[in-house]
């Protein structure tokens, strides 16, 4: 079912004019708004003025997530602050997080994309539905809640973390969707399937996002728990899952194109490339107030694709996805950078600055291992000093990714230092 | 009267052990005793040897970390009870043993190996208990 026909059935011709109208409107209110945006304008020589509809996009400057670093926490909101209703943040790439802000406008056309993407799942009012992403900071679990609640389904906001009373409500109530990422849920099925439930769920359908995953994931999911999974896309700096998710046909995912204008980009080059070339997605969040970005650069790599789907959809549709184009890991949901990890051991006087990160997947949940070489001067002849040692840089670590790792000590010398740009990370999943 | 052991941290991994005496042994340190303290993640080989400063320097330059550990080795003799009394003398003063092991040598005592914490109380406590330690010379001698 299409929850906006209109909006996600426009004609090519209205749906530009529409994205041109709201970019004109876009670029005036940054410029007016927002200093770094009016100093990166003026910089480039491009006045408000001169962007007369959408194909003048491309003189504008990029957006990257070092800007809201460098603007954190609010330096690049657009509207004043007893405007703003809600915060989210992400992982930056060091330190400090990435903080996003909505006003109520945001958030309803938030819950209206999220909508938008569960009817893509054929969830309706008459579903009920376990939010179990993270609720807090993470868009997730709030940004599925809003959406779902749209829709009018009856929403079980579960959030994460004890799969046991999950599974039990699903049979209790006979939930009939979920919202989660595809390894939690190819992880429940075991747990699903190990208490003998799995001919007792109700279940239909499965909004599934917040980190990559393959096709072969998919029909796994599928065969295993009988429903159709749908694959849901979203990032906090954009708004949050919503941005884009996929139809019956799983034939690329729809972009809410009324509210999001997709580029794809040669990330060397900067250059635009041509539909249906791989290259990284650029987004324009084209009416946003709370956080308006121009030109953001997800760093994600995928093709596009503008041509009408089987569903009746006009809207604009991503590949899956093909990889990143920086060192950006998803980890159980959580965006991790190992520029993260080497900040925060610079603060462990123990260990040296040598680390390598672990990355797999057992019983369909990531792990994470990190191996930190010790300071030959700091070894201790007691394993108590060694485990105290490795609580204490497993407290860092758990406090600067918000996930927590499993810490190995090495020996002196025993990482590989590579000649060229340092490896420090094996990621064993497979994702793209 | 302290001695030192060489300590050394080995990650547990196939063949490191034996990367460790073999370098012992290319370099004719000899050894004397040995314990191994080992978790699912590491190992930590503790060792009294002939030669414990030339031992540390030879396996910090093979890259393996190794360091000198001041420990106590207490003579034994064979007599049932021997052991306790040592260590009820060391209890008496509150003083904690942080690990211990054996020391086998062809003589007509034993000998046990002790890290404690403080060690120079541990040390007076023995000697005016009238309990022999042996000293890093009698260990090169061996």
């Amino acid at each position: 079912m299409i929850w906006n026909e209109q909006m996600e059935c426009m004609s090519r011709d209205e749906m530009t004019k529409l994205q041109s109208e709201r970019l004109v409107r876009l670029v005036k209110y940054v410029y007016d708004n927002v200093e770094f945006y009016r100093k990166r304008m003026d910089e480039n020589g491009v006045k408000p003025s001169d962007i007369k509809g959408i194909e003048d996009i491309t003189r504008l400057p990029y957006t990257t997530k070092d800007d809201l670093r460098d603007t954190y926490p609010f330096g690049l909101f657009a509207a004043p602050r007893k405007d703003i209703v809600r915060i989210h943040a992400s992982s930056g790439t060091t330190g400090k997080a990435t903080v996003v802000g909505y006003t109520q406008n945001d958030i309803d056309m938030w819950s209206e994309c999220v909508a938008r993407c569960m009817s893509m799942a054929n969830v309706t009012n008459d579903d009920i539905i376990q939010v179990a992403y993270g609720y807090g900071l993470f868009t997730g679990g709030l940004g599925a809640h809003y959406g779902a609640e749209r829709l009018g389904a009856m929403v079980v906001p579960m959030s994460t973390g004890n799969s046991k009373k999950l599974t039990t409500m699903m049979v209790d109530f006979g939930a009939t969707a979920i919202a989660c990422t595809p390894s939690y849920l190819l992880h429940l099925s075991e747990v699903l399937r190990d208490e003998n439930l799995l001919d007792k769920i109700k279940l239909k359908s499965a909004i599934c996002g917040a980190e990559p995953w393959t096709e072969k994931m998919r029909n796994e999911i599928e065969s295993r728990l009988n429903i159709t999974a749908h694959d849901i896309y979203g990032l906090s700096e954009i708004m949050g899952p919503g941005v884009a998710c996929d139809c019956t046909y799983h034939e690329g995912l729809h972009i809410c194109e009324d509210y999001f204008y997709p580029e794809i980009i040669d990330s060397k080059t900067l250059q635009p490339v041509k539909d249906g070339e791989t290259g990284e997605l650029v987004f324009t969040t084209l009416t946003k107030e709370g956080i308006p970005l121009i030109r953001y650069r997800t760093k994600d790599l995928t093709s596009i694709t503008r041509e009408k789907c089987k569903c009746g959809r006009t809207s604009a549709r991503i590949s899956r996805f093909k990889g990143r184009s920086d060192d950006m890991l998803i980890i159980r949901g959580v965006n991790v950078f190992p520029s993260q990890v080497e900040a925060a051991l610079v603060n462990v006087e123990e260990v040296t600055p040598h680390y390598m990160m672990i990355v797999d997947r057992e019983n369909n949940l990531d792990t994470l291992e990190i191996q930190v070489e010790v300071d030959t001067k700091y070894y201790t002849d007691e394993i108590r000093g060694i485990e105290k040692l490795t609580k204490k840089i497993a407290t860092v670590i758990q406090q600067a990714l918000g996930i927590s790792a499993k810490i190995k000590l090495m020996g002196p010398n025993s990482l590989k230092r590579s000649e060229g740009k340092a490896v420090h990370v094996i990621d064993n999943r497979k994702l793209y | 009267m302290t001695v030192n052991q060489l300590s050394v941290f080995i990650e547990n991994r196939q063949g490191r052990l034996g990367e460790v005496l073999k370098v012992l042994k290319d370099n004719d340190v000899n050894i004397l005793s040995i314990s191994l303290a080992d978790t699912t993640e590491y190992g930590l080989l503790r060792l009294i040897v002939n030669n414990p400063e030339h031992g540390r320097d030879v396996l910090l330059e093979a890259g393996f970390s190794s360091m000198l550990t001041e420990v106590l080795i207490i003579k034994v003799p064979h007599v049932a009870g021997a052991l306790q009394n040592i260590l009820s003398l060391i209890a008496e003063k509150n003083i904690s043993i942080e690990y211990m092991y054996g020391l086998s040598v062809e003589s007509e005592d034993a000998s046990i190996v002790m890290k404690t914490n403080q060690l120079d109380l541990a040390c007076s406590i023995l000697k005016s208990g009238h309990i022999d330690t042996m000293t890093s010379q009698e260990i090169a001698s061996l």
